[in-house]
């Protein structure tokens, strides 16, 4: 494993920091971005030699985590008039404190994993492991549903992550791209319906709807 | 050559709605392809039952399914019936549900759909396949029972009907688990010797007991089918009575075939439930005041017969009685096709006087029989057949059980199987007596009498089509019954496919052959008992009934449904708890009163309803965990994953 991956993931593992750390919603978004561009230059470390199928992914990738997405949510952001503060059920300290016990638990919890003694080397599983786990904070303490929307992005990456282990079927994570893609336009959506039925994008004021 | 036959028929079948749902006119076309697929798979059945067994298997995209049907002779004795009352209610629905009628298409398409996935979960070998296609019986009777679903009525029945369904379905799952356990294989594959005395072995009987037990209507477990019965087109009813309620005895049939010997508990649980159905079933059927419900629990009430036969076979099978397992059995077979025949004939009769009389209600009919012979005389031989009365086939099934009544005496002293089968020979007689009585009051009120409501005095003889339906149903009862040596060799053929192993003590036709003798005496002397009743009727003069010098009779002065059978309902009071709402007279002049009777339905009114409301308050405070916030959803699946890991990685 070339030395620059692993010094890539360990940037992806500060950003998860950050995205959790930050009061900010745009400076999450923005985090979530870096993430994205990172994860997108990522395959030219891991592949051997450059082929065109390969310059093709890494452009899409870097242009749809880093650009497309965050794009997005910032028009969202702007469009449905919220105060850009985080509002945490659970508060930034605490919050940091998991999310540094989640990875440390992940740099574990991956030695112990029987996997294939080329996947052994390197950061890649532990480092999607912790990015998950930071997705699963992002998606539980946060109150905004947009704020929400960047956990979830997390979670996605660290999946990804997970998923240029298996160098051959890039094509899969086109399609996970895609699916994500969709994922955020429906996101999008519903958000804007919410906001115009309830003039509210707080979670717990839908919990009248439970029935 | 019988798969190919049977699997066209059952894609003929499954197909036959489509061109009704495309347009209005070509209801035509739809009546033409069920009717060829139900004679197409007949022959194919009929075929697979005479000649040997065959396969067919076609390659499917599901894991561990495979699109393979087998046709051997138990399949092909179940999947006959079927075809038989497909071709029947197909022509039937053409004029009972005219294309001009609401829904017509969406009941045509149902009607095709269930029928032909009946008739594959009757031919499939494979577990996976079995289930798809039972679950598409499930969905497409639901949706059928449900057809006048403005009817609060009828959504409740469908309800109860789907719920039912899906716990029978819970359990097959199991089963199939348990059997892919068992013999490593999605096929119907014979167990390893033994197999009936592990700790697998009880759990697959018991699901066994619980989900065919649902499916066929068994009591305590027959809460949806009255209520499912009476709110399906008649034609549905017909089909759903005469052979749905069999997919849940041809799956009981099919798993005691593929185990050697069955713990004595099992055939004592099955003897025991068989007779409460038979006994219980037609007593409640006496108390009912709508038709179709009537008929809809002595649907209990036969599938009570079937179940006691099979409970025989099986103890008898345990414990190494080969005459008495061969007698048990047959009785049970045969009693699945008589009951097929005869309750179909009964709900097309039954529909066509609803049809004419526009009300389900007993009390609002009377007097039918002169406006409507054909129907009539067509109810009258269902009845017949139904209370066991020679010479018609109800009779030829229960004697074959009277018999292995009869011979279970004689074997008892020398380690018999079970003292308990002393009771089947007053249960069989009781069941019978009943059923006599009940058929009394239902032709007697219905048929005979005057009229009354205007509604069943301007009842009209229903078409020629709606009749021929009913033919080949009259013919299949009087054949079983007036030959029945005729139809040993397809039984026996039918007894062995059910128990492998069982030598075979006896031929059936054998011991057919002298009920075939005394059939046709009775059949001659009925013949001219009836004639001769012609004769002497047409020189009989009409007057009014001797009224005890009252002047001004009605027709509401006439024997109801509820006074009928007032006597026995009374005897089963301890059972039925029926309700009754009527003042009493306490002066010499009462004033106008008001009299109502009716008797709900014990299992699903008093004991099943009550216990779900106490567990619905229950269950109530686990809303205190649906609170609607979705970050604390997601980590109860957080949570949840973890554990799981946790436990996996232990």
């Amino acid at each position: 494993m070339p030395p620059i991956a692993d010094s890539i993931l360990i940037l992806l593992l500060l950003t998860n920091f950050f995205i959790l750390g930050t009061a900010n919603i745009r400076s999450a978004i923005r985090g979530v971005a870096l993430q994205g561009l990172l994860l997108g230059v990522l395959p030219f470390f891991v592949e051997s030699q450059a082929t065109v199928r390969l310059v093709l992914l890494v452009i899409a990738t870097a242009a749809i985590k880093g650009a497309v997405i965050p794009g997005l949510l910032t028009k969202a952001l702007r469009d449905v008039h919220i105060r850009h503060e985080v509002e945490p059920y659970l508060g930034f300290v605490p919050t940091l404190f998991l999310c540094a016990a989640g990875t440390a638990l992940a740099l574990l919890f991956a030695d112990h994993l029987p996997l294939a003694a080329a996947d052994r080397t390197g950061l890649f599983v532990p480092a999607s492991l912790a990015t998950l786990f930071s997705g699963f904070l992002g998606l539980t303490t946060r109150r905004k549903a947009i704020s929400q929307v960047t956990g979830y992005l997390v979670l996605e990456n660290g999946v990804y992550v997970f998923g240029l282990l298996l160098y051959q079927s890039m094509i899969v994570e086109v399609g996970v791209l895609l699916d994500l893609l969709v994922g955020i336009f429906v996101m999008g959506i519903v958000l804007n319906h919410i906001q115009r039925e309830f003039s509210s994008l707080d979670t717990e004021r839908l919990s009248r709807l439970r029935e | 050559m019988s798969a190919i036959l049977v699997i066209t028929g059952v894609v003929l079948c499954m197909a036959s709605g489509l061109p009704s749902l495309a347009t209005r006119r070509a209801s035509a076309a739809t009546t033409v392809l069920i009717v060829a697929g139900g004679a197409i798979g007949l022959i194919g059945a009929v075929l697979g039952l005479i000649g040997g067994t065959a396969g067919l298997s076609l390659p499917w995209h599901i894991p561990g399914g495979a699109l393979a049907i087998r046709v051997d002779a138990l399949s092909a004795f179940f999947a006959a019936p079927v075809f038989l009352l497909a071709g029947a209610g197909g022509l039937y629905a053409d004029r009972y549900w005219p294309a001009a009628r609401m829904r017509a298409g969406y009941v045509r398409a149902f009607f095709g759909l269930m029928t032909g996935a009946l008739a594959l979960v009757m031919c499939a070998a494979n577990t996976i396949l079995f289930l798809a296609a039972w679950e598409i019986v499930a969905v497409s009777s639901f949706f059928l029972i449900a057809t006048e679903h403005e009817l609060a009525e009828s959504r409740s029945a469908a309800w109860i009907y789907v719920t039912a369904s899906h716990v029978a379905t819970l359990a097959l799952f199991a089963i199939v688990v348990l059997l892919h356990g068992f013999t490593h294989s999605w096929a119907f594959v014979p167990l390893a010797p033994g197999s009936g005395a592990l700790p697998a072995g009880h759990a697959l009987l018991c699901l066994a007991f619980i989900a065919f037990g649902i499916k066929a209507g068994l009591m305590p477990f027959h809460i949806w089918l009255p209520g499912a019965h009476a709110a399906a087109p008649s034609h549905v009813s017909a089909v759903m009575s005469g052979v749905g309620i069999k997919m849940g005895v041809y799956g009981l049939v099919r798993l005691l075939s593929l185990f050697d010997a069955v713990p004595s508990a099992f055939g004592t649980t099955l003897l025991l439930a068989g007779i409460a159905s038979s006994i219980l079933g037609v007593a409640f059927a006496i108390a009912q005041h709508d038709l179709k419900r009537l008929l809809a629990y002595h649907s209990i009430e036969n599938i009570g017969i079937i179940v006691t036969g099979l409970g025989i076979g099986a103890l008898a099978q345990t414990h190494g009685q080969p005459l008495l397992a061969v007698l048990g059995y047959a009785g049970a077979l045969l009693h699945v096709w008589n009951h097929g025949l005869f309750k179909a004939l009964l709900f097309l009769s039954a529909g066509a006087a609803i049809h004419s009389a526009h009300t389900r209600e007993i009390d609002r009919m009377g007097g039918l029989g002169r406006r409507m012979p054909w129907t009539a005389a067509a109810f009258l031989i269902g009845a017949v057949a139904i209370t066991g009365l020679p010479p018609l086939n109800g009779f030829v099934s229960e004697w074959l059980l009277y018999v292995a009544g009869f011979t279970s005496i004689t074997c008892s002293p020398h380690g018999g199987p079970s003292l308990l089968l002393i009771l089947v020979v007053p249960a069989l007689a009781l069941t019978g007596a009943l059923a006599l009585a009940c058929f009394v009051k239902a032709f007697g009120t219905v048929f005979l009498g005057v009229p009354r409501s205007t509604a069943a005095a301007d009842a009209r003889e229903v078409p020629a089509t709606m009749r021929a339906a009913m033919a080949p149903l009259i013919l299949g009862c009087a054949a079983i019954g007036l030959v029945p040596a005729l139809f040993g060799p397809l039984l026996g053929r039918a007894v062995h496919a059910a128990a492998p192993r069982l030598p075979m003590a006896a031929t059936l036709t054998a011991l057919l052959q002298p009920i075939q003798t005394s059939a046709l005496i009775i059949a001659g002397i009925a013949i001219a008992a009836v004639l001769s009743l012609l004769a002497l009727t047409r020189r009989a003069a009409t007057a009014l009934t001797w009224d005890c010098g009252y002047a001004a009779p009605t027709a509401r002065m006439q024997y109801t449904a509820s006074s009928t059978a007032r006597g026995v309902v009374g005897l089963f009071g301890w059972a039925m708890r029926p309700v009754i709402h009527g003042p009493r007279p306490f002066t010499i002049f009462p004033f106008a009163a008001a009299f109502e009777s009716h008797v709900p339905d014990t299992v699903l009114d008093r004991a099943l309803l009550p216990v779900l409301r106490g567990a619905r308050w229950v269950l109530g405070f686990a809303r205190y965990f649906q609170h609607g916030r979705m970050q604390l959803y997601l980590l109860y699946l957080g949570v949840t994953l973890v554990a799981l890991l946790a436990w996996s990685a232990r």
